[in-house]
């Protein structure tokens, strides 16, 4: 089993494997901020749960934030022996006639991803932390949805967002899509998956993205 | 039609190299893009300049041994072809060319564009192999069934012939594409099963220790090929290895 650690290609499924746990949260993650536009209340519900039960807070949160790391330290990992792999580049290098832009560039649209999540921590997690912990304010179960509301406030954040749920798209192009002929499957039925992981990869940015508008936009509009 | 070279030049494996300019007339399409580099060798030997040392054997398409990066693609512009069959009609009169080595850590340059490609063959050495008795009770191969989709995807493996493009084309220089049709050969095969589990392992173990890159599922690979070897090999080897080390 050491073996597997060691090689390119135990690299190759834990990137997978992390990429693919992260897709799975993003469906959670996605879900719950869709409530916000429908149904304030179920949000403000969904929001507490999550806060305050101890098997999200105490389980499921370590356990995500090691799937992050994992992943971008392992994305790190191998962008700098990819690099040493060519240790002298060519004059002369025509990547877009072979693969597309989006596959070539992973480490981009993952560092900006990543700025996102500093941010995105700051914005969620970090005030998080100060109410409950620092302040140790008294649990209120509807302050969500109008915490949200007041973050998306200013323009300049909610167009951060939206570049970066753009990324993120371009990410998921290349990344859920490849995921399984990285675990070794590439046959007829992987076909269908493919084109789910496409579709995916552009819905649920966009969703993230209307949703960050909304918030945006609603309180101006009303 | 007249072209201008922008060639790789390298005296020796130690030396630092350069691009250097040469313009060459009366190209003709019919021409391959090798005989164009006989064209201009003969040039350069009769003014008394040294020539363009490049890789080639059968210029048929077959040895693998011939290379290039040009343009920007390992064996140029035109598909599932070798540089030794890519035809000058692929270029028009005025055209600048850029050639140069193909380039990976694990293919150093001996000289101008010729680099060394052993690092396959020790890939190759570690596994890339069936034991078979010798001693005077051979068993025929045709007398093992083989299911015919197995014999097909086998042969389209074993088609592979070496030549470094998938290397030369992937923004990592990895050699997945390769090492994925070596073992593929042999993986989808009665007589390959014997040694399977180990093989994989040690034909992986030893493109690692070459120094080549990590797969990324680019595809670069694929394209540029010039037989055609497919992803799914890839796919195949991955599922080999986890396989194989999760029986231990
Ligand atoms: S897989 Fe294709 S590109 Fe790579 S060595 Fe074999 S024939 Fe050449
Ligand atoms: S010289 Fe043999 S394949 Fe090109």
């Amino acid at each position: 089993m050491s073996g597997l650690i060691k090689s390119s290609l135990a690299r190759k499924y834990v990137m997978a494997l992390s990429g693919l746990f992260l897709v799975i949260f993003l469906i959670l993650h996605v879900t719950i901020n869709l409530a916000s536009v429908f149904s304030p209340d179920f949000f403000n519900e969904a929001s507490h749960f999550m806060g305050y039960n101890p098997l999200v807070q105490f389980i499921m949160q370590p356990i995500l934030i090691v799937g992050v790391i994992v992943h971008f330290v392992m994305g790190f990992v191998l962008e700098i022996q990819n690099k040493k792999a060519r240790s002298i580049s060519y004059v002369k290098y025509k990547g877009s006639a072979n693969a597309p832009w989006v596959s070539r560039n992973m480490i981009y649209s993952g560092l900006v991803i990543l700025a996102f999540l500093a941010l995105h921590f700051y914005d969620f997690w970090v005030h998080e932390i100060t109410y409950k912990y620092v302040e140790a304010s008294p649990e209120n179960p509807t302050r969500y949805y109008f915490e949200t509301v007041e973050k998306f406030a200013p323009f300049w954040r909610t167009i951060l967002y939206v570049v970066s749920f753009g990324l993120l798209g371009l990410h998921l192009w290349h990344g859920f899509a490849s995921s399984l002929q990285s675990m070794g499957a590439n046959n007829k039925y992987t076909v269908g998956f493919k084109k789910f992981a496409k579709i995916f990869a552009v819905v649920v940015p966009l969703a993230f993205a209307f949703i960050a508008l909304y918030h945006h936009f609603n309180p101006i509009i009303h | 039609m007249k072209l201008y070279l922008k060639i790789w030049r390298q005296k020796d494996a130690s030396s630092p190299g350069k691009i250097v300019d040469y313009t060459l007339d009366g190209v003709e399409g019919d021409m391959s893009f090798l005989e164009m580099l006989d064209i201009l060798n003969e040039e350069l030997v009769s003014k008394g300049e040294e020539p363009v040392e490049f890789d080639h054997d059968c210029r048929e398409g077959i040895c693998g041994t011939c290379s290039l990066q040009i343009n920007g693609e390992p064996h140029g512009p035109d598909r599932l072809v070798t540089t030794c069959q890519l035809h000058m009609r692929k270029f028009n009169d005025g055209d600048t060319i850029v050639i140069e080595p193909f380039r990976a850590t694990a293919f150093p340059v001996i000289k101008d564009l010729i680099v060394d490609r052993s690092a396959f063959e020790r890939i190759q050495q570690a596994g890339g192999y069936i034991s078979v008795n010798t001693s005077g009770n051979t068993v025929d191969a045709n007398s093992i069934p083989i299911n015919k989709h197995d014999a097909d995807e086998a042969m389209d493996a074993a088609t592979c012939i070496g030549c470094g493009a998938c290397v030369a084309a992937c923004k990592n220089a990895s050699a997945m594409l390769f090492t994925s049709a070596k073992v593929s050969q042999f993986a989808l095969l009665p007589q390959g099963k014997v040694e399977a589990v180990e093989r994989v392992q040690n034909m992986v173990r030893q493109m690692d220790l070459e120094g080549f890159g990590n797969c990324t599922n680019t595809g670069a690979c694929e394209v540029e090929c010039p037989k055609g070897i497919s992803l799914t090999n890839i796919a195949r080897m991955n599922r080999e290895y986890l396989s194989a080390t999760l029986k231990g």
